[in-house]
């Protein structure tokens, strides 16, 4: 394993060392809200070099999800036929009208569940209730649904549907490097855990197409240093490649039957971001044969405006185009506790990371964690 | 985004499996995996295997996730600064 070959501080030195000699401000894209909150958790920011940073992308699901998406899910969720089950971080994003957690609170039945498979077996055991699952995430998460369907369609269910807004990466990647109003971006940190799924070889287009390095990383923090130091000699040596620093769980194919299922259940289909609008085959659909499972038919949804909370701007956010302290609402009228936008909500949202770790913090526990890490190590 | 934990499968039948987690046995799919068997390393992501893990590397990640938990015990971090532990499954966030 990459970690287990090269000490933290050696590549600490080394990814000084390489950025010195660039003589130039450089940036890199991680797309993925796990690294977002691994590199707070643990300091990077606070010990990169200064002319090299780390921004974050479109990779939180909860983040990327349009807001008319959300309020098609709690108005769903609050009609009094339905049981909406969902994942956790769901349950506290702000919507038009409350949360999902407001609509529970007020006596809708919304469930949280651990596995898709846990909505099934909702089902199940209610025939008279109509349950749907609210399907939101990327790749990784998409086969879940996928496997739910299947299930469903396998036992007859009839009072199971999803209402589906999964995303794919690759398109919004592409989406970003192809805007005029874009960040600078030299490369890629790529999404571990989507790419267990893809497969490294997913991003050769846009290392090819866009001339852009692409890396793919894992999430402890020499996982991450490493990554972020290939990204740095590759651009110090002029060089554009795709590395995958993840290899223990990502193969250059994928996952075949993860794939597989995605194929049988989904087709892409153009989709809404939020921050980014509507991105070409960037979203995954119920294919026909499958279309009895699909929620937004089911109960005859109809389109809703998709408008940003007054004065939020997660969608520059996602986009890379803004950091959260530039929001108005950061911090004051957008905390944890009381969130107004989604990357204040989840977990894994950029500026629930600023807020928790936010630079004077993160300054001197990285330095604070990085020596622990540096002890363990010798 | 996509959280997922690396866990050691114990028991196994048809497509249902046990996975031992840092000491918590929980319920896994292994439809993603169907060449999993007790005894391997799996990464688990909303209830479902997703991938085979090199059973060393696997062994590397673990040990050295308890060697920061135990640094962490040994010294206190300073106020704010989260564990590099992956967090014990709870219901929903595993996405």
């Amino acid at each position: 394993m990459n970690m287990g070959t090269r000490p933290i501080p050696e590549m600490l030195r080394a990814l000084h060392a390489s950025a010195a000699g660039l003589g130039r401000p450089i940036a890199f894209m991680e797309v993925c809200g796990t690294h977002t909150t691994s590199a707070f958790r643990c300091g990077l920011h606070s010990v990169m070099p200064e002319n090299v940073r780390l921004i974050s992308g479109p990779g939180c699901p909860v983040c990327v999800t349009a807001q008319a998406d959300i309020d098609e899910l709690i108005d769903l969720g609050s009609r009094g036929e339905v049981t909406l089950c969902t994942y956790g971080d769901m349950l506290r994003v702000p919507g038009k009208r409350g949360s999902l957690e407001k609509a529970r609170g007020d006596g809708a039945s919304i469930e949280v569940v651990y596995s898709s498979l846990d909505a099934v077996r909702l089902a199940q055991s209610h025939p008279h209730r109509q349950v749907v699952f609210a399907a939101v995430g990327f790749e990784t998460t998409a086969p879940a649904t996928a496997a739910a369907v299947c299930a469903a369609q396998k036992l007859g269910l009839d009072n199971f549907t999803v209402l589906a807004s999964h995303k794919l990466i690759l398109p919004a990647m592409r989406a970003l490097l192809s805007a005029t109003d874009r960040p600078k971006i030299n490369g890629f940190l790529c999404p571990g855990h989507v790419s267990v799924i893809i497969g490294s070889d997913a991003y050769r287009c846009i290392v090819e197409e866009f001339n852009t390095p692409c890396v793919i990383g894992g999430f402890e923090p020499g996982l991450l240093l490493s990554s972020l130091l290939c990204l740095t000699e590759m651009v110090a040596a002029g060089r554009v490649g795709l590395v995958n620093q993840y290899p223990q769980a990502v193969r250059p194919h994928g996952n075949p039957h993860a794939q597989a299922l995605l194929q049988e259940v989904f087709e892409p289909g153009d989709a809404r971001w939020r921050g980014m609008g509507l991105i070409p085959m960037s979203g995954l659909f119920l294919r026909q044969r499958y279309e009895r499972f699909n929620a937004a038919r089911r109960f005859s949804l109809q389109p809703v405006d998709d408008r940003e909370p007054p004065g939020c701007i997660c969608g520059r956010v996602i986009s890379g185009l803004a950091l959260p302290p530039e929001c108005k609402l950061f911090g004051r009228a957008c905390t944890p506790v009381q969130p107004i936008g989604p990357c204040m909500v989840s977990s894994e949202g950029t500026c629930a990371a600023w807020f928790k770790y936010g630079p004077q913090r993160a300054s001197a526990n990285g330095v604070a964690r990085l020596q622990q890490l540096q002890e363990v190590r010798s | 985004m996509c959280l997922a934990v690396p866990a050691k499968l114990m028991t196994h039948n048809g497509l249902e499996g046990v996975v031992d987690l840092h000491g918590t046995h929980l319920p896994v799919n292994t439809m993603l995996t169907p060449d999993a068997q007790p005894g391997d390393w799996l990464l688990i992501h909303a209830g479902f295997a997703i991938e085979k893990l090199d059973p060393q590397q696997a062994g590397e990640t673990w040990a050295l996730l308890r060697d920061l938990a135990q640094a962490a015990t040994k010294s206190p971090a300073p106020s704010g600064t989260g564990a590099a532990t992956p967090a014990p499954p709870t219901q929903g966030d595993r996405r």
